[in-house]
């Protein structure tokens, strides 16, 4: 490899049949060097979006005159925005998501590997498969005419009964709530992790398992001692593919909120906005200036979600000696 | 084996492509036997032509992009097909983008002509005035759409709502259906005590501004938001959803709503609309009669060429309807390539025709109003092509 042999150019008449004075074949060269282009071309589309998204953003960035980072209103026109709304909906809407679908995702990989009877299993991980592959906008229509309804009286009890702590306080009238949309941004991402919890608790070694019950573990401690542990990282990236779709779900989120430009401690009351939504609802009529700072505001939402997936690898890479090491 | 499925690959290919030229060949007899018909089309391709409903072909036929506001999409469509029956080699394409993105696709020379439902403004128009040589982005009035509002209450066949008790009741300051605002201009209905849910719009729309700008004019100690694009975030209450179609929807599901929406959406969904006052006095239906006679009442605001209207929201005169919605065609009065603007030329004599315009009356929109259409078609008469 270090050296390149001069007879090079010769058997390449006949393709991948004979080897250089090197032992590499030609075939291996070429394979070698478009998969290698292939990885720069991702890295090149990457820094591309990036400078496309600043130059753009840039006029509108110069032209505010309210701090872009703490502005709770989004007015372009009058040179008012700031995207910290837009943060903090996109924020806490995916959160909402995380809490109420990672554990019944575990919970369902579970079931599928360790619990269920194999034929149901297979049928189940199908069904599962078959969910993730469901397009937002179905999601998006149903939360917005028939969850909405039903999940009404839901959050009129949750804010009932815990009022007073302030996340779920404030007056319930309608359901274009963040809470309604973690909750349909929860069922969307549910069969994402819940694919990938599977396969990782699927690759769990035998004797890990077979250890664990020999030494007089019930099943349940079977699976916490040997099962979760090797899962971890798995469970990890599972999560983090999931929250990079609740992140940038527009259409589903864009149907069900009531867009308002302010941060609203309780998760019940109508309002809030995120960043993908809001881009999508007002792109279309805005004006030049309006369009930068939407643009901006994609910028920022960019970054926010290369944060948590540079976030979720080096969770990952410190959990991997621990966990995949002695497999 | 490889070179076998290789085989099989270019077969399929093959067999494709072959279907595909049979689909062309199709289409070529559609046309000629198409042409057939409108006697208008016989001489489209060699010169212009006075032609059947107010169309006049434009020599050598083209293919005409516009974009721009969804508002005029069902009136665009509606003269896009006329208009293509009775040229058929004209294509005529338009992308309901949104107004914005419209106008920045006229101003990157990407489209011909865009369609806006406000009128260019000063910082665009600059640069928009570049792409016509020895001449200026013009605007053009040419869709008048009635905004109704809309409301759905069990067992209330009519509603009067003065300009007033429409600002109070969409800034959250009347929150009953039996308010005594309320119940004092419908003496005779059986209004409920039930709470009111006020949809708007959740994406920017130029039906927000208008509606805006009708509230600012009527009832300005009430309404103190501004006339913008987007629903103001300060009001607190109400309900937004997606696009008029999503207004209209979330109108017809919800008991005790009332909503603005443009007028076709309200027939489609079996919504009632409520009568319109300004004084408080005579209560106006929405027909598009009415809303014709509330733009007839308009001021050309811009200098000729430029046709931007100023409308007299704050109008009393008898039988018009106050809340309208006049959307603009932005093109070039001079300097666009001769193919474009021979297209745009001829598409926007037909759309500012009487015919043109008499189109539009069975698909929820008003037509212009005589004084201001001549207007336009003189304009759009004067538009000539670049060098």
């Amino acid at each position: 490899m270090a050296t390149t042999p001069p007879d090079l150019d010769k058997p390449s008449t006949q393709l991948g049949t004979t080897r250089s004075a090197s032992g590499v074949r030609l075939g291996d060269r070429i394979f070698r060097g478009s998969s290698m282009g292939a990885g720069i071309f991702v890295l090149v589309v990457m820094a591309a979006i990036g400078t496309f998204l600043l130059i753009r953003a840039i006029p509108s960035l110069t032209s505010n005159e309210s701090n872009v980072l703490t502005t709770q209103n989004f007015d372009p026109d009058n040179n008012d925005w700031g995207i910290a709304a837009l943060a903090y909906g996109t924020l806490v809407s995916s959160i909402i998501a995380l809490i109420l679908a990672v554990p019944v995702a575990i919970g369902i990989a579970l079931f599928i590997s360790h619990y269920a009877p194999r034929r149901l299993a297979v049928i189940l991980a199908y069904v599962v498969d078959l969910l993730a592959a469901v397009p937002s906008v179905i999601f998006g229509l149903w939360g917005l005419r028939f969850l909405s309804e039903h999940i009404l009286p839901i959050e009129r009890w949750i804010n009932d009964w815990f009022g007073w702590i302030p996340v779920f306080g404030g007056s319930v009238n309608s359901a274009s709530s963040l809470f309604t949309a973690g909750v349909v941004l929860a069922i969307m991402i549910l069969p994402i992790i819940a694919a990938v919890c599977r396969e990782v608790f699927l690759q769990v070694p035998r004797a890990h398992e077979e250890a664990a019950l020999a030494l007089g573990a019930t099943r349940w401690e079977m699976i916490r001692t040997a099962v979760l542990p090797f899962g971890r990282p798995g469970i990890i990236s599972a999560t983090m593919l999931g929250l990079g779709r609740a992140l940038g779900e527009t259409i589903a989120i864009a149907l069900i909120l009531s867009p308002s430009y302010a941060i609203n401690a309780s998760v019940l009351e109508i309002g809030g906005s995120t960043f993908a939504a809001n881009i999508a609802l007002r792109f279309g009529e805005i004006a030049e200036t309006g369009r930068s700072a939407l643009i901006a505001s994609g910028l920022v939402l960019f970054l926010i979600t290369l944060l948590v997936n540079m976030g979720a690898r080096a969770v990952i890479a410190r959990r991997k000696e621990f966990s995949g090491a002695s497999a | 084996m490889k070179l076998h499925r290789f085989g099989r690959l270019s077969v399929v290919a093959l067999a494709g492509s072959l279907a595909l030229a049979a689909c062309g060949s199709d289409d070529n007899s559609d046309e000629t036997t198409g042409s057939d018909a409108p006697a208008a089309s016989a001489g489209s391709s060699t010169a212009p032509d006075a032609g059947s409903g107010g169309i006049a072909c434009p020599a050598g036929g083209g293919t005409l992009n516009g974009a721009g506001s969804s508002a005029q999409q069902n009136a665009v469509s509606e003269w896009t097909k006329a208009f293509q029956e009775a040229c058929p080699d004209v294509t005529i394409n338009y992308n309901a983008s949104g107004s914005g993105a419209g106008r920045q696709a006229f101003i990157d020379k990407q489209v011909a002509w865009a369609g806006s439902d406000s009128s260019i403004k000063e910082e665009e128009k600059t640069q928009a005035d570049a792409n016509c040589t020895g001449g200026q982005a013009i605007n053009l009035p040419m869709v008048v759409g009635p905004i109704a509002v809309a409301y759905n209450i069990e067992g209330v066949d009519e509603l009067n709502l003065s300009a007033k008790t429409i600002a109070g009741i969409f800034t959250g300051q009347i929150t009953k259906w039996n308010a005594a605002e309320i119940t004092a201009e419908n003496p005779d209905a059986d209004l409920p005590d039930a709470d009111i849910v006020a949809v708007h719009r959740s994406d920017e729309s130029g039906t927000t501004q208008n509606f805006a700008r009708y509230l600012d004019a009527t009832a300005k100690d009430i309404w103190t938001y501004g006339t913008e694009q987007q629903w103001p975030a300060a009001i607190k209450g109400g309900q937004g959803a997606n696009k008029s179609a999503g207004v209209a929807d979330a109108v017809s599901r919800t008991a005790g709503a009332i909503g603005y929406v443009e007028y076709s959406f309200v027939e489609d969904a079996g919504l009632s609309a409520a009568k319109v006052s300004n004084d408080g006095q005579s209560f106006v239906e929405l027909t598009p009669e009415n809303a014709a006679a509330a733009v007839a009442d308009a001021e050309v605001s811009g200098t000729a060429p430029d046709l931007a209207l100023s409308l007299n929201y704050a109008t009393t005169a008898a039988n018009a309807y106050p809340i309208v919605l006049v959307t603009y065609e932005i093109a070039c009065s001079a300097g666009q390539p001769a193919a474009d603007a021979n297209l745009v030329k001829s598409f926007l004599t037909y759309t500012s025709s009487t015919e043109g315009q008499a189109l539009l009356t069975d698909n929820g929109y008003a037509p212009l109003p005589e004084e201001v259409r001549t207007q336009v078609a003189e304009t759009v008469a004067a538009i000539t092509p670049g060098a």
